[in-house]
């Protein structure tokens, strides 16, 4: 009987990697999010359990205007991003759009470039001592202010618009070109066939790209931080409440956390039920022409593309070249030359590299546990792998503040105190970022021939010798492409780091923040280029890797 | 050293759904034998047990002296050829024949030598560094097959190698893996569900349906002697008559056809009642009387031509007619009648499909 028992039970490689997984995900996702519940449901004003943190929150203007400004702030940008991305990814999808290729480049690198850097390019374009700003006052006018809600909305727009070019442009070049001759040929002009046929057909991806732009707009906190100056919403509240509590007791903060979790649930289960539901499976056997345009028809249908990168893309040159501005402290200009970079040098250096450091240490295990998951989700399926799997994918659409909240109360206290220290930073920057090489490498492994890795098990290699030597060798490319993208984050990253440096910790994104609210412009210029040059670097390496397959979305 | 194959009341269940319902085999060494039957029959389930990719719910299976049921599948020292080739991807040709010689540990001369011998046997030597994405269809399909012989397994697996080239590439395929199966006399397990690769490959073929074995038998035995309608049925084409039969004690019987046509049969044993006859398209003529009808539709096909012939009662027929042996094409809406020799069609029993006939 004894004998049987321990027969049933043979721990092998994956159920010990899918336990130690499972335990990770526990402490560090699980047990944060547990304690921000439990806190938001306690105050030092009110004994025992409460709902007073909420209460407060629906009834003081202070707190649910926050909530009306960042449906608000979301909304619109939702919409514009779709108006601007929608008419953009069919004008590249259908026409010979001169030099479409780069430009599609110069798309994906607006979207992956930090988000605060829009924020703080726009400032030095049209801020109170802007460029833009300045020539207009000369000329006896008043330029558009990008302060409060219409600038956090320009900027978000400009920023997230690639997320509804990317979705639809997708979907375009998935429609056999069958489905709109099949419309034509029963006799529809051009305009109606687009709207009854090529509409409907791929408003799910459109859909599936609004609810990235909406729940990335409903989590940023750089750029309504930087912008916002009395319009606030929510993630800034979070962070405004936090930071005016005491670390001890942070009970508001947390109930905050849980609003705007609340919020992003409500999204996701709309995705699932409606969204989801309504993709269609198409067979794209040839997918569309690209219609030859000529003389200024092409250009007329080029321009706007053009103009939208241009603008899209501004930020980083406008960060580039203000890093070799030196300025005097009234913000006259003193000449070209690389103080900023020598000031920042010998200031902030811990910054960059702490930056690099964490984002490395962050990206091994990014790759290994990336590898070691996809595979779960794909070739283990069952109850674990799916727990897992949501369980892995929850941050991803958790505000990067209310995950930062979560460690924080969570690990200054016992049994762990990790606040303060680089681990923190590392750990934070994992859970966060690991989405990317996760979908990136299952998706690569679904497509994944299975009958490969029993080939080789059948010509007599264990299970276990073959996924290291044959399956994650195959892997790698898909990981890869993942985890450049996890760590262009990663470096990019302020959200979470603003809650979790200390001192020795701080990173590039903290730094800039704390630059350009101390209005010392330069090193924050020559900040962000560094890591706006990095994140391209990056790019172009995985755009090499992939030959231009990369898929952001 | 090649192996027989021993499998006694194999059983698969996948939830609530019985996919192998007790099957037998007894695989001789050497053999080239072939589980045939549609898609969902179970045949892959069964080869995949026998390589250890599915697990065993019940049964015994057997290399020669050995249990193998618990064995994991890496150390069943089986060559398995894939539907779709499964070839590495990352590797080169030799190198994906050389992977199963590495895993063994053979030295590494050896090695050369063998991956080199194999890549002659299959006819692409000349191909030895390419990658795979570099090759057709049919060269992948010999990489595949050097790869899984080349170790000398005691078994080799085959599960529808062919089914992914064209019609022409797939006839030669055939008979390239036929030949080496005889000169290397490696036991091989063969899946399809193509009747015609089956009979032209096999030394012996199990019909499989629904998780169970219709019939295991040569495949001239098969196509002559088919055990039941539904291999009748599935192997070729048969033309399926209802009849009466009434039998004396010496099993000779009258077999009666609508009472449109009276014929004598011998059976296996004394048997009266409801029939059902099979007969193969060539197995019927016309004649100056039998079952009457009238020809609908004639297809010329070089050696044969193919009648499709309407009863007078409304059942259709495929009469074949060899034009070695008439020089007389049928015109379209002919009266005919039909007829053909008791000793060679099959009858069985109507409700239990239990063959009758000799």
């Amino acid at each position: 009987m004894k004998k049987l028992a321990q027969k049933r039970f043979k721990p092998d490689f994956w159920f010990v990697t899918k336990a130690t997984l499972l335990l990770a995900l526990c402490v560090f996702i699980v047990y944060p999010f547990y304690t921000i519940l439990t806190k938001s449901v306690f105050s030092t004003k009110v004994e025992g359990i409460t709902l007073y943190n909420f209460v407060r929150f629906f009834t003081k203007p202070y707190y649910y205007t926050t909530l009306l400004h960042s449906l608000v702030v979301c909304l619109s940008t939702v919409l514009l991003a779709t108006a601007i991305g929608v008419p953009i990814a069919y004008l590249m999808t259908r026409y010979n759009i001169a030099g479409k290729r780069i430009l599609h480049i110069f798309i994906i690198m607006s979207l992956m470039s930090p988000p605060f850097i829009g924020a703080y390019s726009w400032i030095i374009l049209l801020g109170r001592n802007g460029l833009i700003a300045k020539l207009f006052s000369t000329i006896g006018m008043t330029a558009p202010t990008i302060y409060g809600r219409n600038g956090i909305i320009f900027v978000f727009m400009l920023h997230l618009f690639p997320y509804i070019y990317l979705y639809t442009s997708g979907a375009m070049n998935g429609i056999d070109s069958s489905l709109e001759e099949a419309a034509e040929n029963l006799g529809m002009s051009k305009l109606r066939r687009i709207w009854t046929v090529t509409l409907p057909v791929i408003l799910p991806s459109i859909l599936a790209g609004c609810i990235m732009v909406f729940m990335t707009s409903l989590a940023d906190f750089g750029t309504p931080m930087l912008l916002g100056e009395g319009y606030t919403v929510l993630p800034v509240l979070v962070y405004n409440e936090y930071m005016s509590e005491s670390a001890v007791n942070p009970n508001m903060a947390s109930a905050l956390s849980v609003v705007i979790v609340v919020c992003s649930l409500l999204v996701l289960t709309f995705q699932k039920l409606v969204v989801d539901r309504k993709n269609y499976m198409m067979s794209s056997l040839r997918p569309p022409q690209e219609v030859q345009l000529k003389g200024a028809k092409r250009f007329w249908a080029s321009f706007p593309v053009y103009f939208i990168t241009f603008l899209a893309f501004l930020p980083q040159i406008v960060v580039v070249c203000q890093s070799f501005v030196e300025r005097s402290f009234s913000g006259v200009v003193q000449g070209i030359n690389l103080s900023n970079y020598q000031a920042m040098m010998k200031r902030l250096s811990t910054n960059i590299t702490n930056t690099y450091v964490f984002s490395i240490v962050a990206i091994v295990f990014i790759v290994i546990i990336g590898i070691l998951a996809s595979y779960i989700l794909v070739r283990k399926k069952g109850k674990v792998a799916t727990l897992i799997d949501s369980l892995i994918m929850f941050p991803y659409v958790i505000p990067g503040s209310v995950l930062g909240i979560g460690l924080i109360i969570a690990f200054n206290r016992k049994p762990i105190i990790l606040v303060g220290t680089a681990a923190i930073m590392i750990i934070s920057y994992i859970i966060r970022k690991i989405p990317y090489t996760v979908r990136s490498g299952s998706a690569f492994l679904y497509q994944m021939d299975p009958y490969i890795e029993e080939a080789s098990i059948n010509l007599g290699v264990s299970p276990i010798k073959t996924f290291f030597t044959v399956t994650a060798r195959m892997m790698l490319p898909g990981i890869l492409s993942g985890a450049v993208l996890s760590w262009i984050t990663c470096i990019n990253e302020l959200s979470s780091s603003i809650m979790l440096y200390s001192g020795k910790t701080s990173t590039i994104a903290v730094a800039i923040y704390q630059e350009v609210t101390r209005m010392s412009d330069g090193t924050a210029a020559a900040l962000a280029t560094i890591l706006t040059v990095t994140t391209i670097i990056s790019l172009l390496i995985v755009f090499r890797l992939t030959k231009g397959k990369v898929k952001i979305v | 050293m090649s192996n027989n194959v021993l499998i006694r009341d194999a059983v698969k269940r996948y939830g609530d759904f019985t996919a192998l319902n007790g099957v037998s085999l007894d695989i001789q060494e050497g053999e080239f034998f072939t589980l045939l039957g549609p898609s969902g029959c179970g045949k892959t389930t069964l080869l995949r047990m026998i390589a250890g990719f599915n697990s065993i719910e019940g049964g015994d299976f057997y290399f020669g002296e050995n249990r193998i049921n618990d064995m994991p599948a890496h150390k069943r020292d089986i060559g398995m050829v894939f539907q779709n080739y499964a070839i590495f991807p990352h590797l080169t040709v030799q190198e994906n024949v050389a992977y199963g010689l590495k895993a063994r540990s053979v030295p590494k001369p050896e090695i050369k030598k063998r991956v080199a011998d194999a890549l002659e046997l299959v006819q692409i030597a000349h191909l030895a560094t390419r990658k795979p994405s570099e090759l057709s269809g049919g060269q992948q399909q010999r990489v595949a097959l050097a790869r899984a012989f080349v170790v000398e397994p005691s078994v080799l697996l085959m599960d529808e190698p062919l089914s992914n080239l064209d019609a022409k590439l797939r006839v030669q395929m055939r008979s390239v893996i036929k030949k080496l199966q005889r000169r290397l006399g490696i036991t091989t397990i063969y899946v399809t569900h193509d009747q015609e690769e089956a009979l032209a490959i096999s030394d012996r073929i199990a019909v499989m349906k629904e998780g169970r074995i219709m019939q295991i038998g040569t495949p001239d035995e098969i196509y002559a002697k088919p055990e039941n309608p539904f291999v009748a049925g599935f192997i070729g084409v048969s033309n399926f008559l209802e009849c009466a039969v009434g039998s004396g004690a010496d099993a000779r019987a009258k077999v009666s056809i609508k009472g449109e046509l009276e014929l004598e049969m011998h059976l296996k044993r004394p048997f009266s009642g409801k029939g059902m006859l099979s007969a193969r398209p060539e197995q019927l003529f016309f004649a100056k009387d039998g079952m009457p009808g009238k020809t609908l539709y004639s297809t010329f096909l070089g050696d044969f031509i193919e009648y499709e012939v309407q009863l007078d009662d409304g059942q259709n027929l495929i009469v074949n007619e060899y034009t070695k042996d008439t020089s007389v094409i049928h015109p379209v809406g002919e009266s005919v009648r039909i007829r053909f020799d008791p000793e060679r069609v099959s009858l069985y029993e109507a409700e239990t499909g239990e063959v009758l006939s000799r």
